[in-house]
């Protein structure tokens, strides 16, 4: 095959981090601010923002891909800014959504219809509760799935869809998003 | 205000049996049902029709058919309730063209003629510059259209979602309260009259699809039809799949959902919260539009029965005798 693929050297990690961090407009955008600086992406932001917190702080978890061996300049940089580092974590799979099949699972391989999302990188089957009432008849099982983001758990939805179509299943997905 | 009646089944029924109950200021001057008719320019009694109707089987003279009344009744508005059909939309549309083309307005509850021939029933009512209203095709009682068109006026419509079939979401209700399986749930629903002996129509979402093409029609003129709509139904549910979803805390609905901007037209069988306001118990429906400005706003109603789809009609009835009135 012709054509040219653009290599990108510089390994590159994923990583999960929890923060906390005043909720005073500006901080945020302070907050993520290293991360660029330091070369990093940011990949998924989730906020919490605790109803009951008196204390006026904001947590936040994001997901970054970094070029290795500079995570110790970033958490660096993140402390000047006043940002407090509650957790680093490899945990990067962070939306979840949960559907239901039904069909012949088994007769039409279970594990590959599980592979072709754990295969993407982007996505895993991270739970599976089975029901079979009788040999030869239709079993039901609900798949929970995990992605790093909204668009990678749209594709990972994708792919189901098209392996369930294939596979002659029925495949219920959530109306919203379950996070 | 004139109106004639055609179609005397369980909605004309409920029709005439409310404007002569509640006398809201319509006189009846024509009614026909399958078999015959009847005309009576200063208006009909209609008790006695009705009498007369469930004594004989027949409203009235056999000589007389829809397309006469349609002709030669005075009136301003007809009243169109025929039951609906998906494939042909026929006879009702070509009586909903003939009074359009005498200038009468027109209100129907028949999905047939909406689906399919929207563009140029709506042109043909602009045209000759009277009304054609059809609040009782979608979400029975629920005022989704006068929302649309009044209360949520100035509002961009992102997206909408919602319970449109009854028949479904007593079957799927069941389902999760009992532990039925699909099959001994329809055979209830059926029982209870609220499916049809042959439920092809609602259970594979046929139905709640004519609906969602009304729907996407009124609101974005996007000229769909049924074949555009992503359709699968819920006879292939399984009990274990509702006490599956029950351990999540959540449960199942058949959700006809619309989003123009996603390019989604789609009726299927979805995953939902329980605590969700689209999960309505029974026959109920309800209907979710995403707007820019009100953002979020759930109607909730009695999708079908006699009385509770005359709502609609007489609601579209007396929005034209209050917005034509020099005229009605």
């Amino acid at each position: 095959m012709s054509g040219s693929i653009l290599v990108d050297k510089v390994v590159r990690v994923q990583v999960s981090m929890k923060l906390e961090m005043k909720d005073s407009p500006g901080q945020l955008v302070a907050a993520l601010k290293p991360i660029s600086d330091v070369g990093g992406n940011i990949i998924a932001v989730i906020h919490h923002r605790d109803p009951d917190s008196s204390h006026h702080m904001l947590n936040v978890q994001i997901v970054l891909a970094l070029p290795e061996g500079r995570l110790d300049n970033l958490v660096a940089l993140l402390k000047e800014q006043g940002v407090h580092i509650q957790r680093i974590g490899k945990e990067r799979l962070l939306y979840k959504r949960t559907v239901i099949l039904i069909g012949h699972l088994m007769h039409t391989d279970l594990s590959d219809t599980v592979d072709r999302i754990d295969s993407t990188g982007f996505a895993e089957v991270c739970e599976i509760s089975m029901s079979m009432p009788a040999i030869n008849e239709r079993s039901t099982s609900r798949v929970t799935i995990k992605a790093t983001n909204r668009a990678d758990m749209d594709a990972a939805l994708a792919i189901l869809r098209r392996v369930a179509n294939q596979k002659s299943l029925l495949l219920i997905e959530p109306l919203e998003e379950i996070a | 205000m004139k109106a004639v009646l055609i179609g005397l089944g369980s909605v004309g029924r409920g029709v005439a049996e409310m404007i002569a109950t509640k006398n809201p200021g319509i006189a009846i001057t024509g009614i026909a049902d399958s078999k015959s008719g009847c005309i009576r320019d200063d208006g009909l009694d209609i008790t006695a029709v009705l009498e007369t109707k469930k004594r004989t089987g027949v409203c009235g003279d056999r000589s007389i058919g829809a397309i006469d009344v349609i002709e030669k009744a005075d009136y301003d508005v007809l009243v169109e309730v025929t039951p609906t059909n998906a494939l042909t939309g026929e006879p009702a549309i070509g009586y909903i063209r003939a009074a359009l083309a005498k200038k009468k307005h027109v209100v129907t509850s028949n999905k047939g003629p909406i689906a399919l021939a929207y563009q140029e029933l709506s042109a043909l009512a602009q045209t000759n510059r009277v009304a054609l209203r059809y609040e009782a095709t979608v979400g029975g009682a629920i005022p989704i259209m006068h929302a649309l068109e009044d209360g949520l006026l100035g509002n961009e419509i992102i997206a909408i979602y919602g319970v449109l079939n009854g028949t479904c979401n007593y079957i799927l209700t069941r389902m999760a309260a009992e532990g039925l399986t699909y099959e001994q749930a329809l055979m209830e629903a059926r029982e209870m009259g609220y499916a049809e002996a042959d439920p092809t129509y609602d259970v594979k979402g046929i139905d709640a699809a004519i609906k969602l093409v009304i729907l996407a029609n009124t609101i974005w003129g996007s000229g769909s039809q049924l074949t555009d709509i992503d359709l699968t139904g819920i006879d292939l549910l399984t009990p274990d799949a509702l006490r599956l979803a029950e351990e999540g805390d959540c449960t199942i609905r058949l959700i006809a959902e619309a989003i123009p901007g996603k390019k989604i037209l789609r009726v299927s069988p979805r995953l939902i919260e329980k605590s969700h306001p689209l999960v309505v118990e029974g026959t109920l429906n309800a209907l979710t539009l995403e707007t820019d400005m009100a953002k979020e706003i759930t109607l909730i109603g009695k999708g079908a029965g006699s009385v509770e789809t005359a709502s609609a009609i007489i609601g579209d009835i007396l929005y034209i005798r209050n917005h034509y009135g020099e005229r009605a």
